[in-house]
């Protein structure tokens, strides 16, 4: 066979044991170099004093821990990064679910709605939410004009949206809301269409009306596919700082802050690298849980 | 029924699209039409008017942004094409029975978020002396843009019959080889999608993008127009509005043909 008359690295090349790690090979650096080594950085950072300022560092141990789990404004910001998460998760998952479900009835101008429904996904994060930034003005919003002019606001009430602490976290909310829910709707109806719709049409036929084929029968089915697209919506608005940075810069008196952007403040803007990394460390372990619960699905998709 | 589901569909869309009809009229409503309260906000009380868009491109760094951004993209596509494909044919042909859990763990390093890796990567990036240079976002964006698109292709190589690879080999080809003449050719999709989807990461990045670059000229389009177009307190909401529009559409349009091949990735098979 010619195969085997050619020579030398060519040869090396034809074999599977060695093509295989070498064209896996440029991958594996890429994220032991870019992935890896980084995370073994910030780990190193939050247990160090090192400073944008400075050279060198030294371990201090869990200073920094203590520092800002005594701090009102990283405890604040804790618990909003968890609430912003679950609340915009929540609200996202019944929209998704709703629209899904409207999607999958056949009516004109589809493809427009589709086109439509998925700009927020699509759009760069900071340019959408700076829509909406200009939408919650403070003098200029339209929101607040329309909702005058439909007399739903009495003519003294003109909400500060960005500027009052309760205000700007529903603000926030609603951004995260508005962004992740056409991609969870994407991901729900194409679970939808690939249920069988024997199991669908027998319901029908034993006369089981809309609601309860809903809430027995589809929504049961549909619990892998509901939750990856969870689990994706809850990385993303975990990790977030865009949104905050680019709608509140934390604002107002640092209320809507949540860990990235503390530790973006913290640790580029204020220069301190060890507390800014502490700080962003109390990612990891939600996102650890996320990465469990998905090599869970995965493992049982092959199981079958 | 019927009534219901054109509600529910109005008014999703609206939610949806709103905020871009927004930007559509605040780019084209003169200045005095935009600040007027007493003005109707949803239709144009005065004519419409270029002056923003005019100052976009002639009075901001706007269209430097733009080739910023090609050009990061560009270059970035290159080097994801390059490291992926191959990595992504090793994990669906070559590595046998671990190959899926490699592949799968590679998928999982995606979910390490950059609000995690900014503060060592910035250290990095000072180190390097790339501080404040699009050549600091051109080495770290692979870093996000290579674990999705080498799980998005192991799916398409995988689903290529060994029988077409086993041929060619018969026929006298290399492995390499094999791969280059047979494979390649019939995941041209898998590999535009690739293209769009690593273009379109790109052009949505923030974070690195706002940690590594400082000076108004080397900023990308995402972090030009959000932090730029102000002037101390004052937004300039006109040429503002006009930049996000410009900036989203054309991903819009190029997402929408992909969609499928996007959510096929995403779904780790949770749907077969």
């Amino acid at each position: 066979m010619k195969a085997h008359a050619r020579k030398g690295f060519a040869n090396i090349l034809d074999r599977a044991e060695w093509l295989g790690p070498i064209m896996l090979a440029p991958a594996i650096l890429y994220i032991l170099a870019l992935i890896a080594f980084p995370f073994g950085l910030a780990l190193l950072y939050s247990v160090s004093d090192v400073t944008t300022g400075r050279q060198g560092l030294s371990l201090v141990g869990l200073e920094n821990f203590r520092g800002i789990l005594e701090s009102p404004t990283f405890r604040k910001a804790l618990k909003n990064t968890f609430i912003f998460t679950f609340v915009s998760q929540f609200l996202v998952m019944v929209l998704a679910q709703i629209m899904a479900l409207a999607l999958q009835q056949r009516f004109a101008g589809k493809p427009v709605v589709r086109f439509l429904l998925l700009l927020p996904w699509v759009a760069p994060i900071a340019l959408g939410t700076i829509g909406w930034k200009w939408m919650y003005d403070s003098l200029y919003s339209v929101i607040n004009w329309t909702l005058q002019a439909l007399h739903i606001f009495g003519p003294n009430t003109w909400p500060y949206w960005l500027g009052e602490p309760d205000l700007a976290m529903i603000a926030v909310i609603l951004v995260h809301v508005w962004r992740m829910f056409p991609f969870a709707t994407v991901i729900l109806l194409a679970g939808l269409t690939s249920l069988p719709q024997e199991v669908l049409e027998a319901a029908s036929v034993d006369g089981a009306g809309f609601w309860r084929r809903l809430f027995q029968i589809i929504i049961p089915m549909l619990r892998p596919i509901m939750t990856v697209a969870v689990l994706f919506g809850i990385v993303f608005t975990f990790a977030d700082m865009t949104v905050i940075y680019v709608l509140t810069r934390g604002g107002p008196y640092d209320s809507t802050h949540v860990l990235g952007s503390l530790a973006f403040f913290v640790g580029i803007i204020g220069g301190d690298l060890g507390e800014g990394a502490a700080i962003s460390v109390f990612l990891f372990p939600l996102l650890l849980a996320v990465a469990i619960v998905m090599l869970r699905i995965a493992r049982r998709t092959e199981v079958d | 029924m019927r009534s219901t589901l054109f509600a529910v569909v109005t008014f999703f869309t609206v939610f949806a699209a709103f905020p871009f009809y927004w930007m559509l009229i605040t780019t084209f409503k003169r200045t005095g039409d935009l600040y007027n309260l007493q003005n109707n906000p949803f239709i144009f009380n005065e004519p419409p008017t270029w002056e923003h868009l005019h100052l976009l491109f002639f009075g901001t760094l706007f269209p430097r942004w733009l080739l910023n951004t090609f050009f990061v993209g560009a270059i970035v596509v290159g080097i994801t094409l390059f490291v992926a494909v191959p990595a992504a044919y090793s994990l669906a042909r070559l590595v046998g029975r671990w190959g899926e859990s490699l592949g799968i763990g590679i998928f999982l390093t995606y979910l390490v978020p950059p609000t995690l890796l900014f503060i060592p990567l910035s250290r990095v990036i000072a180190t390097l002396g790339l501080q404040d240079s699009l050549w600091s976002l051109v080495v770290v964006y692979p870093s996000f843009t290579i674990p999705f698109c080498t799980w998005l292709l192991m799916g398409f190589f995988k689903s290529i019959p060994r029988d077409i690879e086993e041929a060619a080999r018969v026929d006298g080809c290399s492995r390499l080889g094999a791969v280059v003449r047979v494979v390649l050719p019939l995941s041209l999709a898998g590999i535009l999608t690739v293209i769009i989807f690593t273009f379109t990461l790109v052009m949505q990045e923030f974070v690195y993008g706002l940690t590594f670059i400082t000076s108004a000229s080397q900023k990308t389009i995402s972090v030009g127009v959000p932090t730029d177009l102000v002037r101390g307190d004052v937004y300039y909401w006109g040429p503002l509005m006009a930049g996000c529009l410009i900036a989203s559409v054309p991903v819009a349009i190029l997402y929408n043909f992909f969609l499928d091949r996007f959510i096929a990735g995403f779904t780790v098979g949770a749907i077969k």
